[in-house]
C-alpha cells in the first residue's frame, strides 16, 4: 500500500515537472501595434494572461504604431531564437523580408487581429475576426427581432473608406436582403466615435420626423451607439424600446446600457485572439500539424439576456 | 451710436449674407430646418442643434482670433480640448466636487496656454511651431490621463454642464454667449483691443512704443488655453466621458478656419470676435445641414469645402472691389450731402 502511494506521488510529481519543464520552454515574442485604442489594450491584457495560464514565457513589444519597430522587434525575437513570434501588424505592406529571416530561422510567425499582403507561406496563420460576418450577425438579430414587420433602420458608420466601416455595412446589408419590411432610410459616418454617434443621431432624429419613424440603429461600433443613446434620450425617446439599438464591439460601456435597457444588442469583437493562436501553436509544435492559414475568431452576439452587469464586471477590469 | 452699429453690421455683412445663404439652402433641401419647437421645457430643433454642436469651435475660435490678431496661432487648442476633457473626468471620478473639478481644469487649460506663451513672447519661437510641440504631445498627455481608456463619469452636475439648458437654451450654447460676450466687452470697451492689433501689426514697434508685448502676448495664449479648457469640459460633459484619442481632433483647423471666414487676416492686426463667432457657427450649420440633407458621407468634406471655397471667394479683396464697382456704397453716392453733415 506504502509502495504504491510513493508511486502514485511520484508520478504526480513526474508528471508536474514534466508539465513546467515543456511549458518553460517555449518562448513567445509578441510585436503589439500600440495602444490607441481600449480595444488593443484588451488585446494586450488578454493575450498576456492567456500565456500565463498556458506557461508561456511572453516576451513583449509595443511597437507604437510604427512598423520599423515591429521589425526591429522581430528581428531581436529571432536573434534571441524564440519558439514562435505573434505580430499584430500596423500595416499591410513591406513584411516579405522580416517574414522571410524569421522563416529562414525556422520560427513560425501567427499574425493576429490583421492580415499582410504578404504570401501565405511565410507566416504559420492569421486569426482575425471577420468583420462581414459581424454584420451579418447583427442583421440576423435585427431580422429575427423584427419577425417581418415593417422597420425602418438608420445606421452610424465607421471612417469612412475604413475597412471595418466597409465590411460591417456589407455585413449588414446581406442580412437584410430579401427581408422587404427592413429598410435603412438613413445612413452617415460617425467617425467610430461617441460625440460625432451623438451628434449624427441628433441629425437623423430631426429629419425623421422627431425620431417616430425610426424603428432602429445599427452602429458600427459601440462608442457610437452609446452617444446616439444619450442623443435618442433627449429627443425624449426611449432607447431600446422606441428604437432598437444594435453595435459590434462589446466594449465594457455598451453591457451598462444594455443592463439599463438602453441597448439591445451587440456583436463581440473578441480581444482574446492569442488564445486560439496559442492552441494552434501548441498543436503544430507537438506534432507539426500546419493550421489552417485563418482561423477566424468568434463572432459572439450578446443580447439584454446574457447577464449584462455580469460581463461588465468580467470586461472592466481588461483594459478597455 | 447709429453710426457704430452700421460699421458694425458693415463689418459683419459677408458672414451674415454666407449665413443666411447656408440656411436658405439647407431649408430647401430639408423644409423642417427652420422648425424650432419647446421639448422638455427647451428649445429643440435644427437650428438650436447648431448653436450647440458649434459651442467647441465657437469657443475655440474666441480665443484664436485674439491669438491670431497678435500675429500668431495656435495649433494645440484641439490636443488641450482633450488634455482638459481627460483632467475634468479624472478629477469627478476620484470624488472632487464640481466647482473644484471646473477651477482644476481651467487651471490646466491656463498652465498649457502659458506654456505655449512663455514659448512665444519670451523665447520668441515661431508661435506655428511653439504650439506644434503641445499639439503633438498634448494627446499623449490626455492618454497618460485616461490610462488609453475612455474614462465616464456619471456626475449629474458636470453632465448638465454638457446637455442641461438654461432658460430653455442649451447649456454650451449659454456658456459661449456670456463668455464671448464677456471677451468682446473686455477688448472693445478697453485699450486692449487696440493694443493686441498694434501687436499683431508690428510687434517692435509696439514694444518700442511702450506696450508690455510679452505680457500682453502670453495674456493672449493663456486665453486660447482657457477657452479650449471650456471647450473640452462641454466636449466631455456631453457625451458623459473624455476620450482622448478623439476629443478636439482636427478642430484646431476649423477654429483657424471659423476665424477665417470671419475676415480676421492671418496676417495679424484688425480683428472681430462676433465675426469670428459667425463664422464657427458657418461652418457648423454646413456641417448640420450636410448630415440632414442625407447625402452619402463620402461627400460630406467635398460639399464642405465647395462652399467654404465659395465664401471664401465672396470675401476676397478682388471680388470685394467688383462688388463694390457694381452696387455703389450709399454714402459715396450723393458726396455733396454727406459733405453738408
Amino acid at each position: 500500500m506504502k509502495i504504491a502511494k510513493a508511486l502514485a506521488s511520484a508520478t504526480i510529481l513526474a508528471a508536474c515537472t514534466f508539465g513546467s519543464a515543456s511549458a518553460a520552454d517555449l518562448v513567445v515574442g509578441f510585436s503589439q501595434i500600440g495602444s490607441e485604442s481600449g480595444w488593443r489594450a484588451a488585446e494586450t491584457t488578454l493575450t498576456k494572461q492567456q500565456a500565463e495560464q498556458r506557461g508561456i514565457d511572453l516576451k513583449f513589444a509595443d511597437a507604437q504604431q510604427k512598423q520599423e519597430n515591429q521589425i526591429k522587434a522581430i528581428r531581436s525575437f529571432i536573434a534571441q531564437g524564440v519558439n514562435a513570434i505573434l505580430v499584430a501588424p500596423v500595416v499591410a505592406t513591406g513584411w516579405d523580408e522580416v517574414l522571410q529571416e524569421a522563416k529562414d530561422a525556422e520560427i513560425p510567425v501567427i499574425l493576429l487581429d490583421r492580415t499582410v499582403d504578404s504570401s501565405k507561406d511565410l507566416y504559420l496563420t492569421a486569426v482575425t475576426s471577420d468583420l462581414v460576418h459581424e454584420g451579418n450577425v447583427a442583421g440576423k438579430w435585427l431580422v429575427d427581432t423584427t419577425a417581418g414587420k415593417p422597420c425602418n433602420v438608420v445606421e452610424l458608420q465607421g471612417t469612412t473608406g475604413s475597412s471595418p466601416a466597409i465590411d460591417r455595412k456589407k455585413g449588414f446589408e446581406q442580412a437584410l436582403s430579401g427581408h422587404d419590411n427592413l429598410k435603412i432610410i438613413r445612413s452617415q459616418t460617425g467617425d467610430f466615435t461617441r460625440t460625432k454617434g451623438k451628434e449624427v443621431m441628433e441629425s437623423f432624429l430631426k429629419a425623421e420626423d422627431g425620431g417616430k419613424n425610426i424603428c432602429a440603429l445599427y452602429a458600427h461600433n459601440d462608442d457610437m451607439a452609446v452617444g446616439a443613446i444619450q442623443a435618442i434620450k433627449e429627443a425624449g425617446l426611449k432607447p431600446g424600446k422606441d428604437i432598437l439599438v444594435v453595435s459590434i464591439d462589446a466594449v465594457p460601456d455598451i453591457f451598462q446600457a444594455m443592463a439599463a435597457g438602453e441597448a439591445n444588442a451587440t456583436v463581440e469583437l473578441t480581444p482574446n485572439m492569442a488564445g486560439p493562436a496559442f492552441d494552434a501553436l501548441a498543436a503544430y509544435q507537438k506534432d507539426g500539424t500546419a493550421p489552417p492559414k485563418w482561423i477566424q475568431t468568434e463572432s459572439k452576439l450578446y443580447t439584454q439576456a446574457d447577464e449584462p452587469l455580469k460581463v461588465y464586471e468580467e470586461k472592466k477590469g481588461l483594459g478597455y | 451710436m447709429t453710426s457704430f452699429f452700421k460699421l458694425y453690421f458693415n463689418r459683419l455683412l459677408p458672414q451674415l449674407i454666407a449665413l443666411g445663404l447656408i440656411i436658405m439652402a439647407v431649408s430647401l433641401v430639408f423644409p423642417g430646418f427652420l422648425n424650432i419647437e419647446i421639448q422638455n421645457g427647451r428649445l429643440y430643433g435644427s437650428l438650436i442643434d447648431i448653436l450647440n454642436r458649434g459651442a467647441p469651435v465657437v469657443l475655440l475660435a474666441i480665443g484664436m482670433t485674439i491669438v491670431i490678431a497678435t500675429k500668431g496661432i495656435d495649433l494645440s487648442v484641439g490636443a488641450v480640448m482633450a488634455i482638459c476633457g481627460a483632467t475634468a473626468a479624472a478629477a469627478i471620478t476620484s470624488g472632487h466636487s464640481v466647482p473644484a473639478t471646473l477651477l482644476i481644469t481651467l487651471g490646466v487649460g491656463i498652465l498649457c496656454g502659458l506654456w505655449n506663451g512663455v514659448l512665444v513672447a519670451v523665447l520668441d519661437i515661431q508661435p506655428i511651431i511653439a504650439t506644434l510641440v503641445l499639439m503633438v504631445a498634448g494627446r499623449g498627455i490626455a492618454q497618460l490621463i485616461t490610462e488609453g481608456a475612455i474614462l465616464t463619469f456619471n456626475d449629474p452636475g458636470l453632465i448638465f454642464i454638457g446637455s442641461g439648458s438654461f432658460a430653455g437654451l442649451p447649456m454650451p450654447v449659454v456658456i459661449w454667449l456670456v463668455f464671448g460676450m464677456l471677451i468682446a466687452v473686455l477688448v472693445r470697451r478697453t485699450a486692449l483691443g487696440m493694443l493686441i492689433e498694434a501687436i499683431g501689426v508690428n510687434r517692435q514697434a509696439s514694444t518700442l512704443s511702450g506696450v508690455l508685448t510679452p505680457v500682453l502676448l502670453n495674456a493672449a495664449y493663456v486665453l486660447c488655453g482657457l477657452c479650449a479648457a471650456i471647450a473640452g469640459i462641454i466636449a466631455a460633459a456631453d457625451i458623459r466621458g473624455a476620450d482622448a484619442n478623439n476629443a478636439g481632433l482636427w478642430l484646431e483647423l476649423d477654429a483657424i478656419l471659423a476665424v477665417v471666414v470671419g475676415g480676421t487676416s492671418l496676417l495679424g492686426g484688425r480683428f472681430s470676435i462676433a465675426a469670428s463667432v459667425l463664422g464657427a457657427i458657418i461652418i457648423q450649420a454646413i456641417n448640420t445641414g450636410i448630415l440632414l440633407s442625407g447625402f452619402p458621407p463620402e461627400f460630406n468634406l467635398i460639399i464642405k469645402a465647395a462652399i467654404i471655397v465659395f465664401i471664401l471667394v465672396l470675401q476676397s479683396p478682388r471680388v470685394r472691389t467688383a462688388f463694390a464697382f457694381l452696387v455703389p456704397a450709399r454714402g459715396a453716392r450723393n458726396p455733396s450731402e454727406r459733405a453738408a453733415k
